[in-house]
C-alpha cells in the first residue's frame, strides 16, 4: 500500500546519489529490507517503475539483498534466528531481546553508469 | 554520520560495498536508511516539540478502535491540567477535527486523499495551521491502518498503539510490525468483554511480549470511563519524562527507531 511511497523516496536518493557522482544514469539499485520493516519487497518491485519513469534509473535493475531476523538474548547473549511475530530467544526461550538484522529499510548500493560512449549498445 | 569516507562500512556489510562492476560504471555504496528524507522531516518536527517543550504521540490502530473517543474522554479529563492538541489524520471529511473541537480543544484535520498513512512532511505542513503556544501535548492521531503507519518516524516521541476487545486478540502476531513499534498498548472498550466470550487480554499481552516488546498494557473503556486513570497517570508521566528530557538537552524516539538500522551504523 505505502510501497509507492518508498519508491519515490528511493527513486529521490538515487537520483541524489547520481547527481553527486556526475553519472548519467544506475543500472542497478541494490536494496535491504528486513520483513520487519513493513515494506514488502515485491509490491516495491511492482511500484518502482512507477516511481522511476523518465527519470535517470528508469531502466535500472531493482535487486534486493536477503535479511533474515535475527535476536540477541539480553537473558543470556544468544544470537538467533527468530519469526517476524516471534521474536523470542531462540536458545532460552526469553522474549527480553534485542533486533540485530530483520528490520532495515536501506538503501544499500548502487550501480552509476559514468560513461555512456561505453555501455557496449552504443 | 558520513557517506564519502567509508565510516559507515562494518565488517557485516563490507563485502555489498566493494564489487567489481563493468568498464564505463561505478558501484557506490549509499547504506543510507530508505526513508532519510522523511526520517530527516521528522527529526526537524521533533525538534519543534522539543523546542517548546511539547509532547508529542502517535496514536495507531485499526479504523473504529476507538481512537477518536480515547482523545475525546482525555482531552476532557486533562482540560484543567493541561493544554492539548490534535492533529487528526483521514482519508476524507473533517468529522474527527469537529469532534475535537467540540470539546473546546484546537485540532488540525490532515486529509490524505488515497493515502494510507500520515508522514513527516503532512505533520509539518499541518503544525504551520496551528498554534502551539503553551501547548503542552500534541496528540496526532494517524491513520485508522495497522500496516502503513508504522513504517513512518513523525517526530512524535511516542507511539501509542490501540487494540479494540472486538478485534481478536491475536492482532499482535498478525500485525507484528506495528505492534513492535508500540510504546504503550491501549485494550480498548473493555466494557464489551462481558459479552464477548473471544478476546483474552492475557493472550493480548502475551502475543505483544513475543514480539520483545515490553511497553505497558493498559485495559480501559473510554465510554464508560473504566480504567482511564491509568491510562492518564501514564500520560502525565510521559510529560513529566519529556520536561526532565528537555531540561537535559534530550530527546527521545518511539520504539519504531529500528535496532538494526544502528548495528549498520545509519543513524542520521
Amino acid at each position: 500500500m505505502h510501497e509507492l511511497a518508498v519508491a519515490q523516496a528511493l527513486v529521490e536518493q538515487v537520483d541524489a546519489v547520481i547527481a553527486q557522482h556526475g553519472a548519467t544514469q544506475a543500472s542497478l539499485i541494490r536494496v535491504r529490507i528486513g520483513p520487519l520493516a513493513g515494506v514488502v519487497p515485491e509490491l516495491l518491485a511492482t511500484a518502482f517503475p512507477l516511481a522511476a519513469a523518465g527519470s535517470r534509473m528508469q531502466h535500472a535493475d531493482l535487486e534486493f539483498a536477503h535479511a533474515p531476523i535475527r535476536v540477541r538474548c539480553q537473558t543470556c547473549g544468544a544470537e538467533t534466528e527468530a519469526a517476524m511475530n516471534r521474536l523470542v530467544c531462540g536458545a532460552c526461550g526469553d522474549w527480553h531481546t534485542q533486533i540485530i538484522s530483520g528490520d532495515e529499510l536501506l538503501l544499500e548500493s548502487v550501480e552509476l553508469e559514468t560513461s555512456p560512449t561505453l555501455a557496449p549498445n552504443s | 554520520m558520513c557517506d564519502t569516507c567509508g565510516c559507515n562500512l562494518t565488517p557485516g556489510n563490507k563485502h555489498l560495498a566493494f564489487k567489481p562492476v563493468a568498464k564505463g560504471a561505478t558501484a557506490v555504496s549509499v547504506l543510507k536508511g530508505l526513508l532519510a528524507k522523511n526520517d530527516d522531516q521528522a527529526a526537524h518536527n521533533r525538534e519543534h516539540f522539543d523546542r517548546r517543550g511539547i509532547l508529542a504521540i502517535n496514536l495507531m490502530s485499526s479504523p473504529g478502535s476507538g481512537k477518536t473517543a480515547l482523545l475525546e474522554a482525555t482531552l476532557v479529563a486533562l482540560k484543567n491540567d493541561f493544554n492539548c492538541a490534535v492533529i487528526e489524520g483521514d482519508l476524507e471529511t473533517e468529522n474527527d477535527a469537529e469532534r475535537i473541537r467540540a470539546k473546546g480543544v484546537q485540532a488540525h484535520q490532515i486529509v490524505t486523499g488515497t493515502a494510507c498513512h500520515l508522514d513527516a512532511h503532512l505533520v509539518h505542513d499541518a503544525l504551520h495551521h496551528m498554534n502551539l503556544d503553551g501547548v503542552d501535548i500534541l496528540f496526532i492521531e494517524n491513520v485508522g491502518n495497522l500496516v502503513c503507519p508504522a513504517s513512518f518516524d513523525l517526530g512524535q516521541h511516542l507511539n501509542v498503539t490501540l487494540l479494540s476487545v472486538t478485534e481478536g486478540d491475536d492482532k499482535p502476531a498478525k500485525y507484528p510490525v506495528m505492534f513492535r513499534a508500540a510504546d504503550a498498548m491501549l485494550l480498548t472498550k473493555t466494557d464489551l468483554l462481558a459479552v464477548l466470550d473471544d478476546f483474552d487480554p492475557d493472550k493480548a499481552e502475551a502475543h505483544l511480549r513475543n514480539l520483545a516488546n515490553p511497553a505497558p498494557v493498559m485495559r480501559l473503556s473510554a465510554r464508560k470511563d473504566l480504567g482511564m486513570d491509568a491510562w492518564l497517570t501514564w500520560l502525565r508521566e510521559q510529560l513529566a519524562a519529556q520536561r526532565a528530557r528537555v531540561a537535559q538537552g534530550q530527546s527521545r524516539r518511539p520504539a519504531i527507531q529500528s535496532d538494526g538500522m544502528k548495528y549498520h551504523s545509519v543513524t542520521a
